[in-house]
């Protein structure tokens, strides 16, 4: 998963559980997808308790990031793939 | 519970010592079922593992904690079971994905300080094998004992 983190990103939440991740999202952003755990963005594959909210604001997504002995990180990074794959029907 | 094939051991977070005695335990008692195992974690637990059993008598398949969820994610390899070791949210968050990437029979292996409120928090159908202990492996042990 060496992807992600080698990307530019900025963490919106930190140390967090998954559930607080998506209430974050539904929260603060309009455009919201819901994905399956599992679900490839960026390389990675998202880890999470379904259904896995990922939010889109402007040019960046909005997704959860989680590490077994850190738990899950709220993470912003620039995506227009990863939003045009979301609009396409990525989502679920 | 029934015959099982190859099972996967999902490591969590290594931080609390019992996991790693138990992942053994568990691995040697499915072998001798003639259960070909293989065990997942991130690279210090699987360390922890490699130390412990120098000779790979108990712990013969050995991968990556992400190459794992890739692997099943993309449909290249699945399970007929899987123990997923659980002692924080992100324990949790990892039964979930197995549940939604995998066909395999689900058990979750939940310990640790907040083991019963973990355990609470699983929203669906698996095998719940809970003790509230970090570091002594016992209690586990004679939990798992009950169900293989």
């Amino acid at each position: 998963m060496g992807c992600v983190e080698e990307m530019d990103y900025e963490i919106l939440l930190k140390n967090t559980s998954f559930k607080e991740c998506r209430e974050f999202v539904t929260s603060n952003f309009k455009e919201v997808y819901k994905v399956k755990p599992g679900y490839r963005m960026f390389e990675v594959y998202l880890i999470g308790v379904p259904p896995v909210m990922i939010g889109v604001d402007g040019d960046h997504v909005i997704f959860p990031y989680t590490k077994p002995c850190y738990g899950t990180f709220l993470l912003r990074i620039r995506g227009e793939e990863a939003i045009a794959a979301l609009r396409e029907g990525g989502g679920v | 519970m029934n015959r099982l094939n190859n099972t996967l051991l999902l490591l969590g977070c290594p931080e609390l010592p019992a996991q790693t005695g138990i992942a053994l335990y568990l691995a040697n008692k499915l072998a001798r079922k003639n259960v070909d195992v293989t065990i997942a974690g991130t690279r210090s637990a699987i360390n922890l593992i490699k130390v412990s059993d120098p000779e790979r008598n108990y712990a013969k398949k050995l991968i990556d904690l992400d190459r794992c969820i890739e692997n099943i994610a993309e449909k290249r390899t699945d399970f007929d079971s899987c123990f997923v070791f659980i002692h924080n949210d992100a324990g949790i968050a990892y039964l979930a994905t197995i549940h939604s990437i995998s066909k395999a029979d689900l058990s979750a292996i939940i310990f640790g300080s907040n083991a019963e409120t973990l355990a609470s928090t699983i929203e669906f159908e698996c095998r719940k094998i809970v003790a509230k202990t970090a570091h002594n492996p016992i209690p586990l042990k004679k939990k798992i004992d009950e169900v293989i």
